[in-house]
C-alpha cells in the first residue's frame, strides 16, 4: 500500500478518534456528528500531505515536524471558521498531526509498484 | 637443552621449511598450521609484495581448486598454485593482516560488530553452498578480520578434514547443514557473556544434533539473525509474553511517546476545563 493511501487510512481513523474525544464535553453532543466529520476530513488532508512527503522524504523526524506542523495549521483553520476553542483543537491536532506523519514514514511503500 | 640439542631442532626446523627453487616466492616466516598443510609469509618477488603460501602434506592441489571456484569478498582469493620440487602442492593466496576471530572476539567489541563478522561469514558460506562447496572444518582460527573490518574464511577443506570436535557436527555425513552447526558455535564463541536470549536461542537452533532440525541454510540463520538485530522475533527462540512486549516498546518508543503525549493533551485539557 503506498504511503498516501497509508496517510489517507491513519488520518482517517486517528482524526476521527480525535473528533469522538469532544463526546467528553456535553455541550458538543447535538453537533458531534459534524465534528466527527470535520475531523475526519482534517486528519484525512493531513495524511494525504504527509504521505506525500514520506514519498519523497525518508526521515521520521521529518515526517514528524511535518506531520505536527500540518496537524496544527489545519487545526488552527477549524479553529479559526469557529473562532473559538483555539486551545482545545489546535493541541490535540498538532500531537494528532505528529502521529500521521510518524506513522506515514513507518508504514507503506516509498514508490508506486508498476505493474 | 644444550647446545647440540639446540642445533638439531634448529637443522630440523630448517629442514622441514620448504624448497621455493624455482618459484617466484621467497620464504619468510611461518604463520600458522592448517587443515593438511603449514602456511608461511612469503614475497612473491616478481610482483613485490607479500602474500600467504599454503604448502600441503601431500601432492593433493583439490583445496587449491576448491577455493580458486570461490570468488567472493570474504572468501580469501587464491593467485597462484604449483608444485614443489620436492612434490608437495602449494598455493599462493593473499595476505591477511588483521587478527583471528578467536582473537578479535576476546577484544572489547560491541555486539553489533560480532554480529557483522558473523553475518560476513555466514555470507561466505552461503555462496559456497550455492556452488556445492561445504568447508567443512569452520571454526574461529579460521577467520580472519583484516585491518579495514573485512573478513575473510579459510581453511576452506578438503575430503580428508574431518572438523574440529567443538564445532564438528555429530553427523554421520558431513554435508551443508554440518556447515551450518559450525556456524551456530562459531555465533556462540562470539557472544559476550550477557548475550541476549534470541541470540543463543539461533545458536542452539543452529547446532541441534538432528541436522533436520537445524536452520535449512545459512541464509535462513542470517534472516534470523537479521529479524534480531531490527528487533523483530527471531524464528529459533517463541519469546515470553512480557519480552514481546518489552520488544514491541523498544521498538515503537517514538509512537508510544506521541500517543502518550496525545493522552496527556486531552487529559490537561479536560482538567484545565474542570478547574
Amino acid at each position: 500500500m503506498n504511503k498516501i493511501v497509508v496517510g489517507l487510512l491513519f488520518g482517517l481513523i486517528l482524526g476521527a478518534i480525535d473528533g469522538a474525544t469532544a463526546w467528553f464535553y456535553p455541550e458538543t453532543h447535538s453537533v458531534i456528528g459534524g465534528i466527527l466529520v470535520g475531523s475526519s476530513i482534517k486528519g484525512m488532508l493531513v495524511g494525504l500531505l504527509s504521505g506525500w512527503f514520506a514519498r519523497r522524504v525518508e526521515s521520521t523526524r521529518w515526517g514528524v515536524v511535518v506531520g505536527a506542523g500540518l496537524g496544527l495549521l489545519f487545526a488552527f483553520l477549524v479553529a479559526a471558521m469557529q473562532k473559538e476553542h483555539y486551545l482545545e483543537i489546535m493541541l490535540p491536532g498538532f500531537v494528532t498531526g505528529a502521529i500521521i506523519g510518524f506513522l506515514t514514514q513507518r508504514t507503506g511503500t516509498r514508490v508506486p509498484v508498476k505493474t | 637443552m644444550d647446545v647440540s640439542d639446540s642445533i638439531l631442532d634448529h637443522l630440523r626446523h630448517v629442514a622441514a621449511l620448504p624448497d621455493l627453487t624455482g618459484t617466484r616466492y621467497e620464504l619468510e616466516s611461518e604463520i600458522g598450521r592448517g587443515g593438511l598443510g603449514v602456511v608461511y609469509a612469503a614475497r612473491d618477488r616478481q610482483l613485490d609484495r607479500r602474500v600467504a603460501l599454503k604448502v600441503l602434506d601431500s601432492a593433493l592441489a583439490g583445496e587449491a581448486q576448491l577455493i580458486a571456484r570461490l570468488e567472493h569478498p570474504a572468501i580469501v582469493p587464491i593467485y597462484e598454485t604449483g608444485t614443489l620440487p620436492d612434490g608437495r602442492a602449494f598455493y599462493a593466496m593473499k595476505l591477511v593482516a588483521g587478527a583471528r576471530l578467536d582473537r578479535y572476539a576476546a577484544g572489547p567489541h560491541s555486539l553489533g560488530e560480532r554480529l557483522r563478522v558473523v553475518r560476513r561469514v555466514g555470507e561466505a558460506l552461503a555462496f559456497a553452498h550455492t556452488r556445492g562447496v561445504i568447508h567443512r572444518d569452520l571454526k574461529p582460527q579460521n577467520v580472519m578480520v583484516g585491518e579495514f573490518g573485512e573478513v575473510y574464511v579459510m581453511d576452506w577443506g578438503v575430503e580428508a578434514v574431518a572438523g574440529t570436535p567443538a564445532f564438528r557436527a555429530p553427523d554421520a555425513r558431513m554435508d551443508a547443514r554440518s556447515d551450518i552447526y559450525a556456524l551456530g558455535a562459531l555465533l556462540e564463541s562470539v557472544l559476550p557473556a550477557n548475550a541476549p536470549p534470541a541470540l543463543r536461542a539461533i545458536g542452539a537452533k543452529a547446532m541441534q544434533a538432528d541436522p533436520a532440525a537445524r536452520y535449512p541454510d545459512a541464509a535462513a540463520l542470517l534472516v534470523d539473525i537479521g529479524r534480531f538485530q531490527d528487533g523483530l522475533a527471531v524464528e529459533a527462540w517463541s519469546e515470553p509474553a512480557w519480552h514481546r512486549l518489552r520488544r514491541f516498546g523498544s521498538r515503537n518508543a517514538v509512537l508510544l511517546w506521541l500517543l502518550a503525549a496525545y493522552a496527556g493533551v486531552k487529559l490537561l485539557l479536560f482538567f484545565l476545563r474542570n478547574i
